[in-house]
């Protein structure tokens, strides 16, 4: 477990596009110079947003992960809740899931209304 | 002095990148905010705007991480993100030099700060200077504080760096802005983005506005990540310009929960007169 080699992969990734378009051409090469284990190289490689999210990498640095496969918002929040569901809760990090009720819900009970034209998913 | 301005605002990459998604009514007030925020900023007359922010490791990482920077260069590029996701263009916004080298040396009179010749900006400061530099002209200092990576320097060091860079600021002929930008309470980028603290916000803002220094030091990390979420330490922006405005006055001018934007969306100033 090297949350930390995780962390600084996609913090490359996240700022560099010549890295952006090794990990495009040849998403195992990308890794090459970190030190993963073979569950965090295979994570980083099959891109698993909630597999990754268990591992504690920080939200800030995985959402333009995400966004670099062009995984759309909510479904993004969707891969993290699946991760846990299906791994357990974070491994280390700054993270605990504190029960949210979800966007679409807070949004109502706020009294706002989502835009028209947008499909939601139930909990985003 | 040359302190001619000072205000507080939000900065989530939802702001700009899922304006769509919004409740176009709260939303739009939002931006009508934040537009009056920019002309009260253009009616202080700046030469230079120095933003305090909490930037998500488009610059700074766990390898080297410092709790205070302060950006020296004549441009930075941004944002880092992708400008679709974000929804604003690359551009190279203007900084200047010699005047932050001169605000670091004076900093560095009083607390200590890295400085750095690269910058690239992130949304921590492109959302605020989409709305409040539209089109990116206004010479930009960047500062930064460690906001995400715990160690985190504690607020009464986040208290002396304010109060140093106003005495920094003060020494400056030229006429200076400053805003600082980060969430109140929020649990970004997680499951849990778009939960929102209102009455913990509002009672952020009831201390930023009084400007009472033992009441908006009176936090530690333990309860902000209870009850703000790991968001929530970007407070320090806020005290940062709390101790630079020396017990001015503040006013909010617009704080609403917008969930699909990820945070309690907030403009508010100090009083400098």
């Amino acid at each position: 477990m090297s949350l930390y080699q995780v962390q600084k992969f996609l913090y490359h990734l996240n700022r560099d596009p010549r890295l952006q378009a090794e990990y495009r051409a040849d998403r195992a090469g990308a890794l090459a110079d970190f030190e993963l284990t073979d569950e965090e190289r295979t994570a980083l490689v099959e891109a698993d947003i909630g597999l990754l999210f268990h591992f504690g990498v920080n939200g800030q640095i995985l959402m333009h992960f995400a966004a670099l496969h062009g995984i759309e918002w909510s479904d993004y929040l969707q891969r993290m809740r699946d991760g846990i569901a299906a791994h357990g809760p974070v491994r280390e990090g700054v993270y605990a899931i504190t029960g949210y009720e979800g966007v679409d819900e807070h949004a109502a009970r706020l009294g706002q209304r989502a835009a028209s034209g947008t499909s939601e998913r139930a909990r985003t | 002095m040359s302190l001619v301005f000072a205000g507080v605002c939000s900065h989530a990459p939802g702001i700009t990148g899922r304006a769509d998604r919004a409740d176009p009514v709260v939303r739009d007030r939002f931006y009508a905010a934040f537009d009056d925020m920019r002309q009260r900023l253009e009616a202080a007359r700046p030469d230079a705007l120095v933003v305090v922010a909490a930037e998500h490791f488009a610059n700074f990482f766990m390898n080297n991480m410092p709790s205070f920077a302060i950006g020296m260069a004549d441009s930075y590029d941004g944002p880092i993100e992708d400008p679709a996701w974000l929804a604003i263009p690359k551009v190279r916004v203007p900084g200047r030099r010699e005047l932050s080298r001169r605000i670091i040396d004076g900093v560095m009179q009083h607390a200590d700060v890295a400085y750095a010749e690269e910058w690239l900006f992130d949304h921590g400061i492109m959302v605020p200077l989409h709305f409040l530099t539209p089109r990116f002209d206004l010479p930009i200092v960047p500062v930064n504080i460690n906001c995400q990576g715990p160690p985190l320097a504690p607020l009464h060091r986040v208290w002396a760096f304010g109060e140093a860079l106003r005495a920094a600021i003060d020494a400056m002929p030229e006429r200076i802005a400053l805003v600082g930008t980060g969430g109140i309470s929020h649990w970004p980028a997680t499951p849990d983005s778009g939960k929102i603290n209102e009455a913990w916000d509002r009672d952020l803002l009831d201390r930023w506005c009084r400007n009472d220094r033992d009441a908006l030091l009176d936090y530690d990390d333990t309860t902000i990540y209870a009850d703000a979420g790991q968001g929530g330490f970007e407070i320090r922006t806020y005290l940062t310009i709390s101790a630079a405005a020396a017990g001015a006055q503040g006013t909010v001018h617009f704080y609403a929960p917008i969930p699909i934007f990820a945070v309690g969306c907030t403009v508010a100033t100090y009083d400098l007169s």
